[in-house]
């Protein structure tokens, strides 16, 4: 329990030296990318095509996105790909899902701890190809996803004080997971989409406790969600009351992703940043969904408005999360590449 | 550059700055700290425990302590059901929480319940350095900042070389070996008590000074609190001198640099306003000044305190209540706008004795309030629930000067009646008992200084009319909410208009709309003006421009052009959709599967009554959201309370409804009753037939559908109850149910008005409402589960079902899917639904009481809700004769849904 004395990952430093350079990118969504795939429930168990899953569950499996790690690994590593070569520094793995407790729905919790291994294997894989065509290094970061309960939030109106997940059956998922990134080779842990502070606090815990056994300690990034025009999380906390909660895992950098566009995200980003003395990361998604749920705005569109988060020195990361595709990526890239990293602040 | 500073949260971040001198930490939330807490934790009334939290806030704690080590109670268990309730409610859950606890489980379990980021109280090195940094480490983990004990392997430290050695040593261990950040370290040198008698404890309140200043001088960033309140413990019950020795206390402790405290803010003087002699005796004692005198600072301070003793040491101060010192018309028009009833009775009696007359008193403070209330409703700023309850101040008021009023009438042998604005009469029409609208919209208006007479349900048009014209009424406002209603009320606009009124009539209600009344109601009554009014919140404007002699005219001039306008684009409308012939719909008619449909048998056939209702759990599948819209706050509950501008209205109106719902449940104020039933059944065209027995050879009923006739887009069906149930020679079934929360209801409003509480009337129907909606819903579960059982392993939560995720579908009577209000007959026989329920039709197929639902069953997984929207002559001449009805009242229940206009026969009817 004492990562300060944990010496850092050989990635580290070298991450460390990349951000100091310039504002690095990281990937896209996944999900866009694996929708145009066109999947159906045999190739999502890889009964179809790709490799038949050893893990078998009564549930129907399309949809569970994640799987097809084990399932259509070269696609998967196809979108990474495509991903790095559209600029992208850091890659996420496709484990947005992959705890007990996300997959539990699919009935595929047997699976978790190969998912998040076999997940951070494939994308240090397309890394490797790109980094080989271009030699620029890419970072693997283990994607954790707030899973699909709130520990600080009751399902049931009438009882407030019920609670259908508790901090410890989440550490337990996250620590599974975190270690199955850890084995798989990730660089990086990524805690993304918090709407939950709570949740975010287990996997923190977690992953102190990942680092521990591995004997090193990985730069973490923490990327809360503002769900909406009232700028606090579902679980109802201010950007700067987010920040205090997460703080304490000194984070190599914390931000925003997921939920809003990136010209509604901007306020409570430049608030973060105003308090944050780590590194700040943006990911906002292309836009609002349309009636559809489909994500109308164009690489171009979403570029601007990224661009104008580096303009401002607000940020040291900047990605694309719902709706964006390897274009806005490569748009991303080419518009912030002209200005400098934020100035990370420093304690007097 | 950042500052380190102790940066906490809660909901909202809390940083402790430099211009933040110190930090008051609540500690009523402390079982060890607070005798009322404790009881109300050890007799887990866990509400009113929230209240207190929420108290501490509302005065200004910027963190809240929190302590349930008593032996008495599980602590952890404690902790953590009240740390979850505390996250439910954001006003609260904004500050940070110091989870206090002598026992490192009880802090543990704290930590897993909090996002932000809390503050431990306390870790110290009593069990020795590993335990403390294992602890420590935790803390740092979970994210937390730690309140550390001055306790090391010996003990407590008392004299200020023994805390600053402490603090020093856990400062390195905690800065240098765990990581911990400093400016999270909150040292804790410990408060004694002084004054004691015993020559040992004089020195301790200067050991924690001078420790403190040692400690802010040489740990950087770390911090200094401390528990105040042990300081005075030899001073029990002088409440006066405790609370000048902690003010004295805190002044000199906070110079020397403590920066937080746990101190019971409410109970601590000024130390500017202590007497002189009482400051300088506390000073002595606390500062040690006198040892060398001989120590004789302790008994100076004890002669003083008798002095002191018994002075109102316990100010109120859990409600501001400077108001109480403003002149009596100023706390009148304060206590309406906020619906304080508290002081009413006195301030009214007070304000009576200065008035020359009673009324005077009405119609100047009373009046002057109530115009406030109305200009912050009219301008957005108060919300429904708040003017309801100015309302029930304002009754309370009058009723102290009525009687006055009354005996100067009987004095000056008449005069004295109030000159009111208007007089409304309002009343729910003749069939129909559904009140609660036309009771809000009769408070407010009375609110605004009209007078009204309100007849209340099931009121037939002859009385309306009887009573307008005797009582000379300025406007007639009429009420319902099932579709027979609207009927009622062209009838009665007939009448107005048969026997020569002129007054306006105010159409209001669910099932009411512009369009009904500008095409149905306002062509019958051309004497007057027939005006729609959509809520509670137009009334007001409505009447004052009616009644208002420079704009009646051309407002109901307006009125009429803009109905006019609004008929002929319906009558246009209409025309353009085109409509399907009968045959030509049922051609369209949804097409099940049935080949692999095998219904399931329910566990028994016939009618069962329920009678094992537990209203606490009722209460748990209650949707809130047409609560609120009840109360005219328009918003998805729970996301309303959060609500910018009504969230304030809607927390409190929520809150009130919290409590009347466990005093309901507490006292079984209603008694619910149900009755279920389930038939084989087959489609039978659009019909669907019920047997006897499974053999499905003796018809027990018929129940009647009616199809959709609109043309349908590409494959969209056009559907009707019946398609959704098998044909003959394929077994399947079909349910019904009445649930009902009880006769009760009506009665307990009723006392509720009569002392002169709208408010609390309204709220107890609006309850029986939800109660009645919320059976429907438990019950609809426990037939797809159990009685049906075509879905037992289902597992949706209470408040999944507000979605209505489940398979299969309670069409009601009277609504969109089948909207023939006279089927209930059909359903209300089957059921023997009188004697099982107590439930009643009203002779327009209203349920009485009206908290009650009633409604179909169907099960078929592809089953969903329509509406069948407009029908043509051809359905209902097939309607009405399938049924054996006569064409002209098949026509009259029909009547909101014919999209042809019916021979002429019962105009008058």
């Amino acid at each position: 329990m004492m990562t300060g004395r944990l010496s850092p990952s050989p990635a580290f430093a070298a991450l460390d030296r990349a951000a100091a350079e310039r504002i690095l990118i990281l990937d896209g969504a996944m999900g866009t990318q694996i929708q145009q795939l066109g999947l159906a429930e045999d190739d999502y168990t890889g009964h179809g095509s790709g490799h038949a899953c050893r893990h078998h569950s009564d549930h129907p499996q399309q949809g569970n996105n994640d799987l097809l790690v084990l399932t259509q690994p070269d696609s998967v590593e196809e979108i990474h790909f495509r991903y790095a070569m559209a600029g992208a520094d850091i890659v996420e793995t496709n484990t947005f899902s992959a705890t007990t407790i996300a997959q539990a729905d699919y009935g595929m919790q047997a699976a978790v701890y190969d998912l998040n291994v076999e997940g951070a294997r494939i994308v240090r894989r397309a890394l490797d190809r790109a980094t080989a065509q271009d030699g620029r290094p890419r970072f693997v970061a283990g994607a954790i996803g707030p899973t699909n309960r709130t520990a600080s939030i009751s399902p049931d109106v009438n009882n407030p004080g019920y609670r259908a997940v508790t901090f410890d059956d989440l550490r337990v998922a996250y620590l599974q997971q975190a270690q199955g990134l850890i084995q798989g080779g990730a660089d990086i842990l990524l805690i993304e989409t918090i709407f939950d502070t709570l949740n975010a606090k287990a996997a923190i815990f977690a992953c102190i406790q990942a680092m521990e056994a591995h004997g090193q300690r990985l730069p973490l990034m923490i990327s809360g969600t503002i769900t909406d025009a009232s700028g606090r999380t579902l679980s109802g906390q201010t950007p700067t009351a987010f920040w205090h909660s997460v703080r304490h895992a000194r984070p190599w950098s914390v931000g925003l992703n997921c939920a809003l566009g990136a010209s509604a995200m901007r306020p409570h980003l430049a608030e973060l940043s105003g308090v944050a003395e780590t590194n700040i990361c943006a990911y906002p998604n292309a836009g609002l969904p349309n009636a559809f749920g489909q994500y109308d705005e164009g690489p171009s569109d979403t570029a601007v408005q990224v661009a104008e988060f580096a303009r401002e020195g607000l940020v040291n990361v900047v990605g694309g999360c719902c709706g964006t595709t390897p274009d806005h990526i490569r748009a991303i890239a080419e518009a912030v590449a002209q200005y400098s990293p934020r100035k990370v602040p420093e304690y007097a | 550059m950042l500052e380190r500073h102790l940066r906490l949260s809660g909901l909202e971040p809390f940083t402790l700055t430099p211009d933040i001198p110190f930090v008051n930490i609540g500690e009523r939330t402390n079982v060890t700290g607070s005798a009322r807490f404790r009881k109300l934790i050890t007799n887990r009334d866990y509400a009113t425990a929230l209240e207190v939290a929420r108290d501490q806030v509302e005065n200004g704690a910027q963190i809240i302590d929190i302590n349930m080590d008593e032996g008495l109670i599980d602590s952890k268990a404690a902790m953590v059901e009240y740390l979850n309730l505390l996250a439910a409610e954001p006003d609260i859950a904004r500050v940070p929480v110091m989870i206090d606890s002598s026992k490192w489980e009880v802090i543990e379990a704290g930590l897993q319940c909090v996002q932000g980021k809390p503050v431990v109280n306390s870790i110290s090195m009593k069990e020795g350095e590993e335990q403390f940094r294992h602890q420590a480490s935790l803390c740092l983990a979970y994210g937390a900042a730690v309140v550390v004990m001055a306790f090391d392997e010996q003990g407590q430290a008392d004299t200020c070389a023994r805390k600053i050695e402490i603090c020093a040593r856990a400062y390195r261990i905690l800065t240098e070996e765990v990581g911990f950040p400093p400016e999270d370290i909150i040292f804790d040198p410990n408060i004694f008590a002084v004054a004691t008698g015993i020559e040992e404890h004089n020195n301790y309140g200067v050991d924690f000074i001078e420790a403190t200043r040692w400690i802010r001088r040489n740990l950087p960033h770390a911090h200094v609190s401390g528990g105040v309140s042990n300081l005075s413990f030899s001073f029990r019950g002088n409440e006066p001198v405790r609370e000048a020795m902690h003010a004295v206390f805190l002044y000199h402790a906070i110079q020397a640099g403590m920066d937080m405290g746990i101190v019971n803010a409410g109970q601590l003087a000024v130390y500017d306003q202590i007497d002189a002699d009482l400051r300088e005796a506390c000073e002595d004692v606390v500062l040690n000044r006198r040892p060398k005198a001989g120590g004789d600072a302790t008994e100076r301070l004890l002669d003083i305190a008798e002095r002191f003793k018994g002075e109102g040491g316990q100010k109120a101060r859990e409600k501001d209540l400077s108001w109480r010192e403003w002149p009596v018309e100023k706390r009148l028009e304060h206590a309406l706008v906020n619906g304080i009833t508290e002081y009413i009775e006195a301030d009214t009696e007070e304000a009576r004795l200065q008035a020359e007359r009673p009324l005077h008193v009405i119609e100047g403070p009373l009046m002057a309030g109530m115009n406030v209330v109305g200009d912050l409703f009219g301008a957005g700023k108060m919300f429904l629930p708040q003017v309801v309850k100015s309302a029930r101040v304002m009754k309370q008021a009058v009723a102290v000067l009525l009687p006055y009023m009354e005996a100067e009438k009987a004095a000056n042998g008449g005069s004295g009646e109030r000159q009111a604005a208007g007089k409304i009469l309002m009343a729910t029409v003749k069939g129909d008992v559904h009140d609660i609208g036309k009771n809000i919209v009769g408070v407010v208006l009375a609110c605004n200084n009209y007078e009204v007479i309100d007849l209340g349900v099931m009121v037939p048009a002859q009385k309306i009319l009887e009573v307008a014209r005797e009582q000379n009424v300025d406007v007639i406002g009429l009420s319902g909410l099932i579709t027979p209603s609207l009927d009622e009320m062209v009838h009665v606009a007939s009448e107005m208009e048969r026997e020569g009124f002129q007054v306006p009539l105010l159409i209001g209600g669910a099932t009411t709309s512009k369009i009904h009344t500008a095409v149905k109601i306002a062509p019958r009554y051309h004497k007057g003006a027939a005006v729609y009014v959509t809520d509670a919140s137009r009334a007001v404007g409505v009447v004052s421009s009616l009644l208002s002699p420079s704009q009646q005219a051309g407002y109901v001039d307006a009125i009429r052009a803009e109905y006019l306008d609004v008929a002929e684009r319906h009558e246009r409308a209409e025309a353009a959709k085109q409509r399907l012939p009968l045959a030509a719909a049922r051609a369209n008619a949804l097409k099940v599967d049935w080949s692999d449909y095998r219904a399931t048998a329910p566990q028994f056939t016939g009618a069962r009554t329920i009678d094992d209702w537990d209203l606490a759990e009722i209460a748990r599948y209650i949707d809130w959201t047409p609560f609120f819209q009840t109360w005219e706050l328009k918003g998805v509950y729970p996301r309303i309370l959060e609500d910018e501008k009504q969230g304030e209205a809607a927390r409190a109106l929520f809150a009130e409804a919290q409590d009347m719902l466990a005093r309901i449940i507490e006292g079984k104020w209603f008694n619910p009753r149900a009755v279920v039933g389930f038939w084989p059944a087959n489609a039978v065209g659009d019909d669907i037939r019920l047997f006897t027995g499974e053999d499905r050879r003796e018809t027990l009923a018929t129940l009647h559908t009616l199809r959709q006739q609109v043309t349908k887009r590409g494959d969209r069906p056009n559907v009707a109850l019946s398609d959704f149930v098998a044909p003959e020679g394929r077994p399947d079934y079909v349910g019904g149910f009445v649930v009902t929360a009880g006769p009760e209801e009506s009665e307990i409003a009723a006392r509720y008005e009569r002392a002169n509480d709208d408010y609390a009337a309204i709220m107890v129907k609006a309850l029986a409402d939800r109660i009645a909606e919320a059976m429907a819903e438990m019950l609809h579960e426990r037939v797809r589960k159990e009685l049906w059982g075509y879905a037992s392993d289902e597992t949706f939560s209470p408040q999944d079902l507000i979605g209505e995720p489940y398979k299969g579908i309670r069409p009601a009577p009277g609504y969109p899917a089948q909207p023939d209000h006279t089927e209930k007959l059909t359903l209300f026989r089957l059921l023997d639904a009188e004697a099982a329920t107590g439930v009643t039709l009203t002779e327009s197929m209203a349920m009485w009481p009206g908290s009650s639902v009633s409604g179909l069953y169907v099960g078929h997984p592809e089953s969903y809700y329509f509406g069948v929207a407009k029908i043509e002559e051809d359905q209902a001449r097939d309607y009405a004769a399938r049924k054996g009805m006569d064409l002209a009242d098949a026509e009259r229940w029909l009547a909101p849904i014919l999209n042809y206009t019916p021979r002429k026969k019962d105009e008058a009817a």
